[in-house]
């Protein structure tokens, strides 16, 4: 048995954090001083974007707004990601208190965490777990009201503007950024959205300090991340790991010793092929990830894969945009043009483009990145697609 | 007043007659009604003093906000790729034989809709369902089965 080399982690789940105490140590430390340790404990965004967190807060705290709002983003969409979820039904309490901790740095008095629909059996147990820090956070002095927002099954809402929409009662369709949520988000007043892990990672940094938190990952990806490991695996489920892996130490670890491929990011991720694993690093240095690792063995048809992923896009696109709405579609009927013999091969290499275009066109990230899983499939596995 | 819209009526006095409403109402309507209405959309149009045709317009972008008739208890199988993988179509076919409904059907004495539905957060344990808002995981095709006998028990 190779001893393994993927770096094991425990801080997500842990569960001894005396969250009284840590705010505590957050208010004599000053706002201004979390912040710099917050940028300084490289952070970024857990959804998949990976925007510095401190630098969000602090354009969030510099605002002269007597409202402003803190949401969760909790509408875990893309596709084989489930880790949210796993934080919400085991540790809500960070994710609760990560967030009070965001708005009692920014100056907020209001928050949200806007959950899909499909996770609606949990909430009972949140507001549980909403009432106990509501009662706790009356001894330290800090006033925030904490609500749920339930989503309705649309993962184009995973976007923050399109978020901010379907909290407002509309449609959630995306708009065009700047104007960023920081300045006007929720009803036109400053806004943190931010992921469930986001938070959580947070609030650990303010109990350990960015000098322990900074030891874990590489330079571009610090910290641990929870990954989400599905498909063909010895093992799945939810695992926290030290980012800066390779994906071969990663399929060493997790595949089922017949890996071809794996898509890391989800369905707007990248897929990676066999003859790449040893190259390729897992963080924002090489391929980033919202934390989806989807393992495929060679018994498994690459033409499936991308025709469910184009299903799923064409389902999702919101369809204001056209190169998303009508892009989606063609890519679609496309590839079953190739594969009935309707089209030549050489179609594939229009289609390509037609997804290159569809990256700087569309109006959002939906759009812009059904190009990633597109090429990176169309190109490593040209011969599944054809014949 | 109908006995929907003394309902709906009473929804907006809980979660307030403003535009940041209407989901959460709409929610409750559905849990309550199965489907959204032309009279129930009338009505909070009316409530939140809005026109019934940006409720319509809401309403629709959602997929889990039906504005015709579903089953008292809507089942969402996943179709997204590891549950597809996990074999989601042997678990359709169960559903079929014994309730002869395919997805996008309603059983004829209303009690049960199904539909496919995309990525649940369950690939791990795929295949998985909803039935409302109750997940079900690591499904056979015995297990489906014995989990809607249960519901057509109710």
């Amino acid at each position: 048995m190779p001893t393994s080399t993927v770096k094991r982690t425990d801080l997500i789940f842990k569960k001894d954090i005396d969250y009284s105490a840590v705010m505590h140590k957050i208010m004599k430390m000053g706002k201004d001083e979390f912040i710099e340790e917050l940028i300084d404990s490289g952070l970024r965004g857990r959804g998949g974007a990976g925007f510095p967190t401190g630098l969000k807060w602090k354009l969030v705290k510099a605002e002269q707004s007597p409202e402003k709002y803190i949401i969760c983003n909790a509408d875990e969409g893309e596709p084989g990601t489930f880790k949210d979820r796993e934080i919400l039904d085991n540790a809500a309490e960070k994710v609760i208190w990560g967030m009070t901790l965001a708005a009692y740095i920014t100056g907020a008095k209001e928050g949200f965490i806007y959950i899909r629909a499909e996770y609606k059996y949990m909430q009972t147990k949140l507001r549980i777990a909403i009432d106990r820090m509501e009662q706790n956070i009356k001894a330290l002095g800090i006033k925030f009201k904490l609500d749920l927002v339930f989503g309705a099954g649309a993962y184009i809402c995973g976007e923050e503007t399109a978020l901010i929409h379907s909290m407002e009662g509309y449609r959630g369709e995306p708009t065009n950024k700047p104007p960023f949520p920081v300045t006007q988000g929720y009803l036109n007043k400053p806004t943190v959205v931010n992921n469930v892990e986001t938070f959580v990672n947070a609030i650990i940094i303010a109990e350990i300090g960015a000098k322990e938190y900074k030891k874990l990952g590489t330079k571009a990806s610090q910290g641990t991340k929870l990954f989400s490991v599905s498909g063909d695996c010895c093992k799945e489920g939810i695992f926290e790991l030290e980012m800066g892996m390779t994906v071969q130490q990663f399929v060493d670890e997790f595949g089922d010793g017949d890996t071809k491929a794996v898509q890391v990011g989800g369905a707007s991720g990248f897929c990676v092929p066999r003859k790449e694993f040893p190259n390729t690093i897992i963080g924002f240095e090489g391929v980033p990830t919202g934390g989806s690792m989807k393992v495929f063995n060679s018994s498994r048809s690459m033409y499936n894969t991308l025709e469910n992923y184009l299903i799923f896009f064409e389902e999702e696109s919101c369809g204001q945009c056209t190169p998303c709405r009508i892009g989606t579609q063609q890519l679609l009927m496309g590839i079953h043009a190739v594969k009935r013999k309707e089209k030549p091969k050489s179609y594939l290499d229009e289609l390509l483009k037609l997804a290159q275009t569809m990256k700087f066109a569309s109006k959002c990230g939906l759009g812009r990145s059904v190009g990633n899983a597109f090429g990176s499939i169309v190109t490593n596995f040209r011969e599944e697609i054809i014949y | 007043m109908t006995n929907c819209e003394e309902f709906i009526s009473q929804l907006a006095n809980k979660y307030g007659r403003k535009r940041e409403s209407l989901l959460a109402i709409i929610h409750e309507v559905i849990n309550q009604y199965y489907y959204l209405s032309e009279e129930s959309m009338t009505a909070i149009a009316r409530e939140l003093n809005m026109p019934a045709a940006e409720v319509y317009g809401t309403a629709t972008f959602y997929t889990f906000f039906d504005t015709k008739p579903q089953g008292k208890y809507v089942i969402r199988v996943c179709q997204t790729i590891v549950c597809d993988m996990k074999r989601k179509e042997d678990i359709v076919d169960a559903i079929y034989e014994l309730l002869r409904i395919k997805p996008g059907e309603t059983t004829s004495d209303g009690k049960f809709s199904l539909y496919y539905t995309n990525c649940l957060g369950m690939c791990h344990e795929g295949p998985a369902m909803l039935i409302n808002d109750e997940q079900y995981a690591k499904l056979t095709p015995e297990s489906v089965k014995d989990i809607l006998v249960n519901y057509m028990k109710k």
